[in-house]
């Protein structure tokens, strides 16, 4: 009887065993498959303002409200129009500053003489929500300077982009953290 | 030859002009008042190094966790290491990056040549296995943030008829199964769409998450931690691992005396009684049906495969540029133009229905490939779940299941016995 216990035990001692191993081997092989790729630097999520496509998805789409994704502005392309496609709605009667004239719904845009007939824009990020109208309207009567991008300090970086998930253009890639952000100005690869 | 370097130099110095302000509908303005660009505003993230915190934040956490649960049996002490992960890993990190969700970088960058793993993920996906695989599954019982909120949420434990039981546990291998199957096909990261508290835990969500998310914890009050029991996939591999894990919490600090004051202490239904006072069915029938089921395996694993295969196609709908080439088939059946972002921003994108119907083949071919594996691995764990409901155990003291235990600690005091150090 006590020989018989002790048979089942060591049985069941091997199953134990053999189970043990069947799951340490295969798991222990995930590491060296991935070993040639893992990076250390991981990844940020960033919009390739070439594919963009101004959908204003960004600005309902991101797990942040208000949006991670807001407008930025690329002075070095930017032609200082006083008649400014993404600041100022489409067929207004007067060129000038108030709230009637401006595309941006929040007024996050601000403009500044600079010098006969030039006027500099800047964006006030903090009232910005990513709804993209300035970037179509500079997109469609402009240079093309204002453009989308996800600001690293807001973004909470999570696994999948919701934005990413729903982008029509696929515009919303992974790009290396090291190269922290996609400018426009800035032309990469 | 020479002098025509600085020329040379020149036009190349154009054409990257012009590759510039290709868009430069507006000629840039010559200011002369002196005006200089300003610099663009491009806040830096939160540096890599941090990640590496994260995992070192894991490690503690989860050697701490380990050591309450299994040497100093401290329900007490699990419970503040549950609102620390929360507070940590939950609201400070926002739920990401988190070992459930890693599940998918794994599989996505096992199969995908274009994606490289960050290693912090890696390791995220790895320590807690190895935990489970020496320690059982101290990672549910106080360092992953969403096992901690339904943890300290589950007040009223109520038990679940065993039927039921073991027909909603089957759903975490299912979940687990196609959520590799759309992360390795690089389609979707479903596990991370359909995490229930994320929202909770950034305090700002879609409605739809916080209704499931409210939902489940309404739920969890009763029937305790149903994420972690009903759904979650990273929860089936530690299962697996804890199974044949080294050391185990165990109910009662010495030896178990039999008095069966535990038998209804564990919420979760995962304390094996003992086999003491059992009557002792005969072995026969058992037998003869773990005989059967075994048998009856390579028809299931075949019969998985079958089904998953042939589901492959409506599988590759969540991949979004299938679901692109089918609304312009359609549109082309019907003659009525879609509207949807997703194709007018295609059509705008230059790229030819051609390529983007190849595109979908190439994507469906891959999910032909894959899910037949996922319909392997439903197949075995299904028989492997039946073969398990036949074998008794015969031990003769009161255990928790190493594969359903959460090293929660809640049966600790109910055990009579307690050693005077």
């Amino acid at each position: 009887m006590n020989e018989g216990k002790n048979k089942y035990q060591s049985r069941r001692d091997f199953v134990r065993r053999a189970g043990k191993l069947a799951i340490i081997v295969p798991f222990a092989l995930i590491p060296v498959a991935l070993a040639k790729k893992t990076s250390a630097s991981g990844y940020v999520w960033q919009i390739d303002p070439f594919k963009c496509t101004q959908c204003g998805q960004c600005k309902t789409n991101c797990v942040l409200t208000p949006s991670a994704s807001k407008c930025v502005h690329a002075f070095q392309m930017c032609g200082y129009c006083d008649l400014c496609g993404g600041y100022l709605r489409q067929g207004v009667k007067t060129v000038s500053t108030g709230a009637e004239n401006q595309l941006c719904p929040t007024g996050a845009i601000t403009r500044k003489f600079v010098e006969e007939p030039y006027f500099e824009y800047t964006i006030i990020e903090d009232l910005c929500d990513g709804c993209a109208k300035c970037v179509k309207g500079c997109a469609d009567f402009g240079n093309g300077s204002l453009y989308m991008q996800i600001r690293h300090d807001r973004c909470v970086n999570c696994n999948e982009c919701s934005i990413a998930r729903t982008c029509p253009s696929d515009a919303v890639i992974r790009i290396l953290a090291k190269d922290e952000y996609m400018q426009k100005d800035k032309r990469q690869k | 030859m020479k002098k025509f370097v600085p020329y040379i130099i020149l036009i190349f110095l154009f054409a990257w002009q012009s590759i510039l302000f290709a868009q430069q509908r507006f000629p840039r303005p010559e200011f002369e008042s002196g005006y200089t660009y300003p610099a663009n505003q491009l806040p830096n993230q939160r540096g890599p190094m941090w990640e590496y915190f994260d995992v070192a934040v894991l490690l503690v956490a989860l050697t701490i966790t380990t050591w309450l649960a299994l040497k100093k049996r401290s329900r007490q002490g699990l419970i503040w290491m549950s609102v620390f992960s929360l507070a940590y890993f939950g609201f400070y990190r926002q739920g990401c990056i988190c070992s459930v969700g890693s599940v998918q970088n794994v599989s996505l960058a096992l199969f995908n040549d274009s994606y490289t793993i960050p290693l912090s993920a890696l390791l995220f996906f790895i320590i807690p296995l190895l935990f489970a695989l020496a320690y059982g599954r101290v990672f549910c019982a106080g360092v992953c943030p969403l096992g901690a909120i339904q943890e300290l949420t589950g007040f009223k434990p109520v038990k679940l008829p065993k039927t039921a039981e073991i027909i909603f546990a089957s759903v975490p291998f299912i979940y687990l199964a196609l959520a590799i199957l759309f992360a390795s096909t690089n389609s979707q990261f479903i596990i991370c769409r359909y995490d229930p508290f994320v929202g909770i835990f950034r305090l700002d969500a879609p409605y739809t998450m916080i209704i499931f998310g409210a939902l489940l914890l309404l739920a969890g009050i009763f029937v305790n931690r149903p994420y972690c029991r009903y759904l979650c996939p990273y929860g089936v591999l530690l299962n697996v691992f804890s199974r044949f894990a080294g050391k185990h919490l165990t109910i009662t600090p010495a030896e178990c005396t039999n008095c069966r004051l535990c038998e209804e202490a564990c919420p979760y239904n995962a304390i094996i009684p003992s086999g003491t006072d059992q009557k002792r069915e005969e072995p026969e029938k058992p037998r003869k049906r773990f005989i059967l089921y075994f048998l009856l395996m390579p028809l299931f694993t075949i019969a998985g495969a079958y089904i998953l295969y042939n589901l492959a196609p409506a599988l590759a709908g969540v991949n979004s540029n299938v679901n692109l080439a089918r609304e312009i088939r359609i549109e082309k059946e019907t003659g009525i133009e879609s509207v949807s972002k997703a194709v007018v921003a295609f059509k705008e994108s230059g790229k030819t229905e051609a390529e983007l119907f190849t595109e979908e083949e190439i994507i469906i071919s891959r999910f032909r490939k894959a899910s037949p594996w996922a319909g392997v691995f439903l197949g075995i764990s299904f028989v492997i779940g039946m073969i398990s409901l036949t074998i008794k155990s015969k031990i003769n003291e009161y255990k928790p299941h190493q594969g359903k235990c959460y090293s929660c600690g809640r049966c600790f005091k109910y055990c009579p016995i307690i050693i005077k150090a």
